[in-house]
Formats: C-alpha cells, structure tokens, sequence
C-alpha cells in the first residue's frame, strides 16, 4: 500500500449532487461534517449507541457513523439541514418546538431525521415510539419527545 | 475515534468476493452491515488489512420463506426480515426475537449474516436458529458446504466459519405444528440480552409431542436444553412439569458473571424465562 487509499464519491446530500474525494476509511458522519460542512449531524459516541449521527439513506435511518464514505457513493442522502425548506420549520419541528422537545438539541437532529424516515415510510405512532429508543437524550426525559411524535403524527392524520 | 488505514475493496459478485478472500485469507475482514465491525474498527479493536464491503454484492440479500424453510440471504437486512409478510406467517418467532435485536436505525443495516458470523454470545437470532434447528450455508472459492447450528457456533465471537469462506445464506427451519416464543432480559430495549430464551412447543390435545427450548447470554455460544425437551414431551405442561425445567434449567447451565450480571442471577432468570415461554404457548394457568 503506498499512501492512504481514497475514492472519489459522488452522491445527493439533501437533494444538491456533490463529489468528493476522501480516504475510504472516511466516515459518513465525517465526510458530511469536514468535507461538506453540514455539522447539524452531530456526533456521540462513534460507535452506534446513541443515535446523534443518524441520518436518511435512500429513504431510511441508518448511523453515518457506522458508514464507510465509499459506501453512499451514488445514494441520497439527506441530514437535518434539509428540513427546513427557505428557513421554514417543517411539520415536524413545529411539533418538537411546539411540545419543547428538545433543551440543549444535541440530539434533535438525529430524532428528527429518524422520525421523518418514519413519516415517509408510512409508519404508524407506534412505530415512530418503538424508534425512539434508538436515540440517546440527555436532556428531556423523552417526555417531550413523544409528546412531539404525538402532535406530529394527528397532524398528519388530521390532514 | 475513526478505523486504521486499510485496504478497501467492493466487489458486485459472491465469486469476486470469494476471490478476494482466497488471496487475502486471515488479513481480510468482511464487511456486512458494519454495525459490530465499524464500532471495533471505530475503537481500533480489530485493524484489518482488507476490508471486502459486501453491500454492493449482488443477490446475497433474497428472503424467501417456502417449503418447510425460511432462507435469509446473507446480506438480507433485519428490517426486511422483519417486515416481510411470508416470513411473519411462517414463522413469527423471527420477526418477534428480531424487534430485540438493537434498534430500528440499527436493524436497517444489521444483515443476518453478519449477524451469524459474529456470534456474540447474547445475540438473540443464534438462539431462534439453536430453537428450530437451523443451518448455515458456506461457500469458498473451492466450494460450499452447510453446518448445522451446533457445528457453526464454536465459541465466543467464534465459528467455523474459515478465513477463506463466507456466510452466504442462513436457513430457519419451520417444522410443522411448532410454535415458538422469544423473550429475553434486558436493561433497555434494544440492548443485548443479559438472558435470552426461544421456546418451542408441539402438541396434541394436553400432550406435548415436542419441545425445543434455547438459550442466549448463558454461554459462549447458544445452547439447546435437551434434558428440559425430554422431560416436557409427552405430558402436560403443568405445575410439576414447570417445576421440573426449572430445576433442569438450572443443572444444565454454569453462565459467567460479568459487569452486567453475576452468574447466579443469570441462571435464575434463565429458569423464569423458559417458565414464561411454557406458560404462553401452552395457554392454560399451570
Ligand atoms: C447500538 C447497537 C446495539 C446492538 N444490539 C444488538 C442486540 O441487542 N443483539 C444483537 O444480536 N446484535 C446487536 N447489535 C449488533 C448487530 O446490530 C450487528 O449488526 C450484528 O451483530 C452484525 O451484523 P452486521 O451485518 O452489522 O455485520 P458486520 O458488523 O458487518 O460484521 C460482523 C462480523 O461478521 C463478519 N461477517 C459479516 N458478514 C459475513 C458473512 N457473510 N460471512 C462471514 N462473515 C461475515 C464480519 O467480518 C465481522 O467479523 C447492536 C449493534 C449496535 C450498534
Ligand atoms: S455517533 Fe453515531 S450513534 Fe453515536
Ligand atoms: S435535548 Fe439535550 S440531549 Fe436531547
């Protein structure tokens, strides 16, 4: 092996085409932090326990923590700054604003990204409370959280 | 903290992968859902010189449940099996003990191969594969073979599973007229199990006409509890059956303490958890 290996990935973050070129040990988290400065993925623990890194792939949840750069080659992507569309909260942040889902949000992007995951994928309330285990928070004692995926979800049955 | 340096290879075809591993053997890793492999890479507790991603291999990820067996590909993720109709309809202990194994955000990646091969000792899915007999399908660049689970499974994050072969697809196995149940103990949802229990009943009127029960977190690998079968088949499942498993649970089993429990803890629950699965499949207050 003569020098770091690297790849040139090319895939859609937040529906924008982008092309980088990283080493392939390169983490997704990594690669959408550094190389792409979009740092409202955050990162815990590195190793899949608490949730902070998750992000939408193809339409479904997974940790960018526990992803290697070349693996999202020729995906879509999408992370927490793609929610808001012109700086308007979606539906589903109103709801976290709206029930104070959230204190220091050191979490939030990754609950949220799971949770539209959920919405899109046509899962029930249910649902979207079994995936919230997934996510660790530090701050709110879920209370608010589920209140949140409540006032979210009889939206959506609402309209 | 981020992996060592290594070599990154993505092949599209189980014969290219299977190449790979004949040249680079013991120095290669594969790479599967990556959601063990990467936390260890991510903690520097393995540094491969290979990695060979299995995600872009074709044809490794078919669920198909038919004739008197579910057949997971490999790279077939948890989620899928999870949410497959035929798989919840022919046999629902594996939906059921798969909503234990981590969490949603997790189980998208998770493959039931990768799942097999690293065989940690508290996994849920090795038990329900132990519970219904089930086997393991090989191949390597010279052939293929198929072990039982009890061949497979050779220790602590251990099987028989050579540097040169791979997992390519897992079969569950669904005798007719058993049902199963899964259940475990667990500090939070989506953890490991501390105990995990698969207990299986077939049965004619008030008769028992057969019994498969297994453990998870008692041992280095999944264990059968032949002497608790036996002693179930061919009567009823009542108080002084219960009591008699409980008992041969117990005699069967030396689990390890760890941080998470002491040995003696995990013995008793082990007994409860069997107990609890007997109690359900057969119905009736015994
Ligand atoms: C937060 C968290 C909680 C978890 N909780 C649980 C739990 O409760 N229960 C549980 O069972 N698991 C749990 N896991 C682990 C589970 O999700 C893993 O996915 C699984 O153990 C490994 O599967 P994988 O596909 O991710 O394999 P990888 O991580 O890619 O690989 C694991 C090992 O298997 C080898 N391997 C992979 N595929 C093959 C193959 N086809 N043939 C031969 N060898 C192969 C790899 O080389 C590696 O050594 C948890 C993980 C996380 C991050
Ligand atoms: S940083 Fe990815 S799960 Fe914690
Ligand atoms: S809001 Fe602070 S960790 Fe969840």
């Amino acid at each position: 092996m003569t020098g770091p290996q690297t790849r040139v990935v090319r895939f859609a973050v937040n529906g924008r085409p982008v092309q980088v070129t990283t080493e392939v040990r390169t983490l997704v988290s990594d690669l959408l932090r550094h190389d792409l400065e979009l740092t409202g993925t955050h990162v815990g623990c590195e190793h899949g326990a608490c949730g902070a890194c998750t992000v939408l792939v193809d339409g479904a949840p997974m940790r960018s923590c526990l992803m290697l750069a070349p693996q999202v080659d020729g995906r879509d992507v999408r992370t927490v700054e793609g929610l808001a569309v012109g700086g308007d909260l979606d539906a589903l942040q109103e709801a976290f604003r709206s029930e104070h889902g959230l204190q220091c949000g050191f979490c939030t992007p990754g609950i949220l990204m799971t949770l539209t995951g959920e919405r899109e994928a046509g899962r029930t309330v249910e649902d979207a409370l079994a995936a919230l285990p997934g996510h660790l928070c530090r701050c709110t004692g879920y209370v608010n959280v589920r209140a949140a995926v409540r006032r979210a979800w009889s939206q959506l049955e609402g309209s | 903290m981020k992996p060592p340096p290594f070599r990154y290879h993505d092949p599209r075809t189980v014969e290219e992968a299977l190449g790979l591993l004949a040249e680079h053997g013991d120095e290669a890793r594969l790479l599967a859902g990556g959601q063990s492999l990467v936390p260890l890479l991510n903690l520097r507790r393995v540094r491969p010189r290979v990695l060979i991603d299995l995600n872009r291999v074709e044809g490794l990820d078919g669920v198909d449940a038919g004739a008197g067996v579910v057949r997971t590909g490999a790279l077939a993720r948890a989620v899928g099996v999870e949410r497959a109709p035929a798989v919840a309809s022919a046999l629902p202990v594996l939906p059921e003990a798969l909503l234990h194994v981590a969490y949603p955000q997790v189980r998208t990646r998770t493959t039931i191969g990768g799942n097999v091969a690293h065989a940690d000792p508290a996994a849920e899915l090795p038990a329900v594969l132990a519970a219904v007999g089930g086997d393991v399908r090989l191949r390597s660049a010279g052939g293929q073979r198929t072990l039982g689970w009890s061949a497979f499974f050779s220790g602590r994050h251990r099987t028989a599973c050579r540097p040169d072969e791979m997992v390519v697809a897992v079969d569950f196995p669904v005798a007719e007229g058993f049902a199963y149940t899964f259940s475990e103990l667990t500090p939070k949802l989506g953890s490991f199990a501390i105990v995990g229990a698969c207990v299986g009943l077939s049965r004619s009127g008030d008769e028992v006409t057969g019994a498969r029960i297994a453990l998870c977190g008692v041992a280095d690998t999944p264990v059968r509890l032949q002497a608790a079968e036996q002693r179930l088949t061919g009567g009823a499942v009542d108080a002084a059956a219960l009591e008699d498993v409980r008992a041969l649970v117990a005699g069967a089993i030396d689990p390890p303490g760890d941080l998470h429990a002491p040995g003696g803890y995990r013995s008793h629950v082990a007994g409860v958890l069997v107990v609890r699965g007997l109690r359900r499949l057969w119905g009736a207050p015994a």
